[in-house]
């Protein structure tokens, strides 16, 4: 790590290393703020949706490779989709079996659930898959060399171009979602209110669970760039990144979109700077301390609104 | 106005009971309600009559008794029964709240457009034709659009359309929480004290308003304290006080009604209504 001399370059590549880490981050805490908006709970089992998202990724493109679909863009397409279609399932399964039946129970029912089924999905995995580390050869090697610095070379790989660009997409067609489509201003309507949207002949718990799929859905995308990224997963990924979107989007302000996106590349960053100026040993300690500083001074997050009580 | 033998009541209340633990709110209450006429509940508070509405929009499971609505074509709904989204969805019924229930935080056309969801939806196909910028899609969002437009037009506040339903001058939210409601396109609309807070000159619009709302076909169950409107507007008129209906009738013979007459001059009584709140928050 030494990097006298260029200080400027380094800072540089921790910098796209951050956004990066960020970019998935945000994807994930995206699904936490938005079934908080909707039911006020926090889904702990969301982190281990992202964790099946990576196998089926990683599922689908060994299976794609042993069916002969060599072309790389092709493959990753159809894993993407394969990944984001079958979490989206499960998304739906785990708020029809878990939370459905405890609505309208008292507030720490359904979260005591989530908790239960975060362990549950994990030794399912665990069991079904081993618990081994399953490793994938990187599939985009390379990138560009943006500057070169008393022989620190910044360097931007294609993959994390890939990245940064699906999830900027994926996060304006959801925008787009919730902003300008029906579906986007029931989900809206049942965060203010959940009776009396139902009062207009909304259907809440199909809301609801739409909003669970497409959560699972964004996590499956998150899940699928952390396999490609990283380039190994196991059967605990799911925690500790979970509670890194969580963070995230507590400290973007929970509820609100925007903040979990700010929130995940906070934390993105945070956690990449400290790794490399500090000690990565203490990585996570740094990102928890934000949430706890973040709790204590900005109970509301970044972009939260403060909750006020009408009397 | 006389009923054509064979055509049944438009709402027809029988024996409901509504027991909150060891409180009877709603005691043995039938009623009927006509056709294409403003249906007025009044009685002193805590005489049950919100409880009556949350009887009938779904908000509460009655303790007993029945409620049929008979829709024009002669479907039958036991709204006693039926689910919360269906109650507006197939029924029919939409309702307004004594403490205005806006979507605060969305803009005052969409509040419009979260009403006409339903016919949306079916036209955006989970918001893949919407996506795609399909001609169902836009044909259908533009007629929301348009009659979200006639509604703000008439409650005067086209322009005001791209504001925070929450930024609204408390009357003009009332009047949006009607039109939103109307939104739905029912055939029974429930007003909860829809003058409560209005100044004279918004209450007499108001009336305007409900008068139109009928003529055009919509029936109207009302709630309200202001007995200058009630008076002036409704058809028939329904006094409850606790919990029972104590007198039913054109305005004229409510009016002289010695039983009513006693009800409002005795003794009112809050303690009810507030329980009545508080177990709704609960709820």
């Amino acid at each position: 790590m030494n990097h006298g001399g260029s200080i400027l370059a380094y800072a540089l590549q921790q910098l796209i290393n951050g956004v990066t880490l960020g970019m998935i981050y945000g994807l994930i805490a995206v699904g936490y703020t938005m079934v908080y908006g909707i039911i006020g709970m926090i889904n702990f089992a969301h982190g281990d949706v992202f964790m099946i998202g990576a196998f089926l990724s990683l599922i689908a493109l060994v299976g794609l490779a042993a069916i002969g679909v060599t072309a790389v863009p092709l493959a990753l397409a159809m894993a993407l989709l394969f990944a984001a279609a079958i979490s989206a399932l499960y998304g739906w399964a785990i708020e029809r079996v878990a939370y459905r039946p405890l609505r309208g129970s008292f507030r720490l029912a359904p979260l005591i659930s989530a908790i239960g089924m975060s362990i549950t999905l994990e030794n399912y995995v665990q069991v079904v898959q081993g618990a081994r580390v399953k490793p994938l050869m990187p599939l985009i090697p390379g990138g560009i060399t943006l500057m070169n610095q008393n022989g620190f070379a910044v360097r931007l790989g294609w993959l994390q171009m890939l990245i940064v660009l699906v999830t900027l997409l994926v996060l304006a067609i959801f925008t787009w979602l919730v902003t300008r489509t029906p579906l986007g201003r029931a989900m809206r309507a049942c965060e203010q209110d959940l009776k009396m949207t139902a009062l207009l002949g909304i259907d809440v718990d199909r809301t609801i669970s739409l909003t669970f799929v497409i959560g699972a859905a964004l996590a499956a995308v998150a899940g699928f760039m952390f396999l490609l990224y990283y380039g190994s997963i196991d059967f605990f990924i799911g925690f500790i990144a979970g509670v890194k979107a969580f963070t995230a989007a507590v400290l973007g302000g929970i509820g609100s979109l925007p903040g979990a996106v700010l929130g995940g590349l906070l934390i993105g960053l945070i956690e990449t700077f400290w790794s490399a100026y500090f000690s990565v040993q203490y990585k996570d300690v740094a990102a928890f301390s934000i949430l706890a500083i973040a709790l204590i001074f900005l109970p509301t997050g970044l972009l939260g609104r403060a909750e006020v009580e009408k009397v | 106005m006389t009923k054509p033998a064979a055509m049944p009541w438009l709402l027809c209340v029988e024996n409901l009971m509504m027991r909150f633990g060891g409180l009877t709110a709603v005691d043995h209450l039938s009623f009927n309600a006509e056709r294409g006429q403003i249906t007025a509940i009044i009685g002193p508070n805590g005489a049950g009559k919100t409880t009556v509405f949350n009887c009938i929009t779904g908000f509460y499971r009655p303790t007993s008794g029945t409620i049929l609505l008979t829709h024009p074509n002669g479907a039958e709904y036991r709204l006693d029964q039926l689910r919360g989204d269906h109650i507006n969805r197939r029924a029919g019924v939409a309702r307004t709240f004594q403490n205005v229930r806006l979507f605060a935080g969305m803009t005052v056309l969409e509040n419009l457009l979260v009403a006409q969801h339903n016919r949306l939806m079916a036209a955006s196909g989970f918001g893949i034709r919407a996506l795609f910028g399909s001609g169902r899609y836009r044909r259908a969002e533009q007629e929301a659009i348009d009659r979200a437009k006639f509604w703000l037009d008439r409650i005067g506040l086209l322009a005001r359309a791209d504001d925070p339903a929450g930024a609204l001058p408390y009357g003009a939210q009332r009047q949006l929480e009607i039109a939103r409601a109307m939104c739905t396109e029912p055939i029974l609309l429930c007003l909860d004290e829809p003058a409560a807070g209005l100044n004279p000159r918004e209450t007499e619009d108001l009336g305007a308003l409900l008068l139109q709302i009928r003529a055009e076909g919509c029936s109207l169950l009302l709630i309200e304290h202001d007995m200058k409107m009630v008076m002036q507007i409704s058809d028939h008129i329904i006094v409850l006080d606790h919990g029972r209906k104590i007198s039913d009738g054109p305005p004229a013979m409510v009016r002289a009604d010695p039983k009513v007459i006693s009800a409002y001059l005795g003794e009112g009584e809050d303690s009810e209504e507030q329980t009545e709140l508080s177990l709704e928050q609960k709820a």
